[in-house]
């Protein structure tokens, strides 16, 4: 569904990400994980289109998306939920949905999908006439992932979901992100949280200072020693 | 207490001009995070186009000001497309200087075109050239029709920013221009958008200056155009509400204080106002302070 060849991203001299390639199929959660500054915002960012790539192609479907715009991905079936959710904080919850749905006309199909968030997350009901930069860092993660779902995609970027939330919450958002996947939506999921991460996942890679240097199936991955050393805190 | 009511009615004459060009201001602040100085000579450009619309083609008050609007909406947008879009990653002093070039540019290329001299709107005819007594005020139509035509662009503006697709992209762009990107917004064509919508207000107010004050000429866009600067940073520069509150405020201020106190003072209470904004609530009336407000 989602291939990436190759990926190099420079930020001026410095090499971000170092021919990275990794692929998601129909269905899956696939998570890519790495210590802080390892480049895996880098690399969404890249994916959505946000920035461009030196060298590399990004396939979607199997076209080549690597020089379309955000909104011809957006098009396509991709949505970013980007690092720091990003809201619009001073339009309400309602309106922060609806943009999600930006470039849909399918009216109905749009209110349908409104009450399927509003189920998903009750508390944005609660919420819907709010200012969305009033709300606290949980809803915040909630709505940034409603709005991402409001375009219908085919396939969700998730980057840090779990980012300065309590553990009781970052628990709850995971669960979310397992029935949004069960319900069709393949996932990739960029995560510092690996031992999260690598429950809900079926596969992972392993992302250090913008190379690849380990990928497999998250099962196998958690018994690694040498991920257990350096991401799940184990000894 | 007659004198006092008067002076307030004068001061919503003026300070729906310095709204109406404020607006335009604030909105480009808002989307881009630029001081748009070239928008003062929109301003100018939309009263020639009146002017010559009247004059040379004798057409009444409500095309001029209509065609006045569609001309100054696409100068606006070739400004930004052809100024400011090479330089949307530039240092912020680059924009601004440009800026300041196509300002002089268009206000001495106007000045080439149809000479430094001051013209004079035609006068007006029928209920324009009428004048009410209410009590011990008098209010001339025109000031009723300023009014008028600054409500309904206002009206029109609201909805516009409310309620459309395109007001709603320009909100979200504004708010944040990476997370509209990922709604699938089109960026450059939201942009265009705003400058398209504030230069139409810009040369909607220089019609009125030129029927309301009667006379124009190349330079006139200089001092309103930083009143109405000072108009958007006092109601909070990027809010659509402040700048209108602002251009009334700053109306209100200089006619009071021409009438109250010496009109030599006027434009010195107004730039003291910015200065003190500036000190005491940089975000402005309406801003929150802070975070850097859109
Ligand atoms: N705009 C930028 N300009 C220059 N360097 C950058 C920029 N953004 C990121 N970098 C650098 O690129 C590298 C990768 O950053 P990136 O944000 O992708 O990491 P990350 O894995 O998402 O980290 P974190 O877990 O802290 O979010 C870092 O060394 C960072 O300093
Ligand atoms: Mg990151």
């Amino acid at each position: 569904m989602l291939e990436i060849r190759e990926l190099e991203v420079y930020y001026g001299v410095i090499r971000a990400l170092k021919k990275i390639s990794l692929h998601v199929e129909k269905g899956e959660i696939v998570t890519l994980i790495g210590a802080n500054g390892a480049g895996k915002t880098t690399a969404l960012r890249t994916i959505s289109g946000l920035l461009r790539p030196t060298s590399g192609s990004i396939l979607l479907n199997g076209d080549d998306i690597t020089q379309a715009s955000p909104r011809e991905r957006v098009r396509k079936g991709m949505s970013h939920v980007p690092e720091g959710r990003r809201m619009f904080p001073d339009m309400s919850v309602l309106e922060n949905l609806e943009l999600g749905a930006f470039l849909r006309r399918d009216k109905e199909a749009i209110e349908e999908d409104l009450m399927r968030v509003y189920e998903r997350f009750p508390v944005l009901y609660e919420r819907r006439k709010q200012m969305a930069g009033t709300l606290s860092g949980g809803e915040q993660q909630m709505l940034a992932i409603g709005r991402a779902l409001m375009s219908r995609p085919e396939v969700l970027l998730l980057d840090e979901p779990s980012m300065g939330l309590a553990p009781l919450l970052v628990q709850e958002i995971f669960n979310m992100i397992r029935t949004i996947n069960e319900s069709g939506t393949t996932v990739l999921l960029v995560e510092q949280n690996a031992n999260m991460a690598l429950q809900i996942a079926s596969r992972a890679y392993v992302l250090e200072t913008g190379s690849i240097v380990l990928s497999g199936e998250a099962k196998e991955l958690m018994e690694s020693e040498e991920i257990k050393k350096a991401y799940l805190g184990g000894n | 207490m007659g004198q006092f009511l008067q002076q307030i009615f004068n001061s919503i004459s003026i300070g729906s001009i310095y709204a109406l060009i404020a607006l335009g201001y604030t909105m480009v602040y808002g989307i881009i995070r630029l001081i748009n100085f070239a928008h003062a000579s929109v301003y100018m450009l939309g009263a020639y186009i009146g002017y010559f619309a009247m004059t040379y083609f004798g057409l009444g008050f409500v095309p001029s000001i209509l065609l006045a609007m569609l001309i100054c909406m696409i100068v606006g947008v070739l400004i930004e497309k052809i100024a400011y879009k090479p330089l949307r990653n530039a240092a912020r002093i680059a924009v601004l200087i440009t800026a300041i070039g196509v300002s002089m540019f268009i206000e001495y290329g106007m000045m080439f075109l149809v000479k430094a001299n001051v013209r004079s709107y035609p006068p007006m005819s029928g209920f324009l050239a009428k004048s009410f007594s209410v009590g011990a005020m008098t209010i001339t139509a025109q000031q009723i029709l300023i009014l008028a035509v600054t409500i309904i662009l206002m009206v029109v503006l609201q909805i516009v920013v409310k309620t459309t697709r395109t007001g709603k992209a320009m909100r979200a762009v504004s708010q944040d221009r990476e997370a509209a990107e990922l709604m699938g917004i089109d960026v450059n064509s939201t942009i265009s958008f705003t400058f398209a919508i504030g230069s139409a207000l810009a040369g909607a107010a220089g019609v009125l200056v030129g029927v309301y004050y009667n006379s124009i000429n190349p330079l006139m866009g200089m001092l309103p155009g930083l009143k109405a600067f000072v108009a958007a940073v006092f109601g909070g520069i990027g809010l659509i509400p402040g700048a209108v509150l602002g251009g009334y405020f700053i109306g209100a201020v200089e006619v009071f204080v021409a009438g109250y106190g010496n009109s030599m003072y006027r434009d010195a209470v107004v730039f003291a106002i910015l200065i003190l904004v500036l000190i005491l609530k940089p975000a402005g009336l309406l801003g929150k302070s802070g975070r850097e407000k859109v």
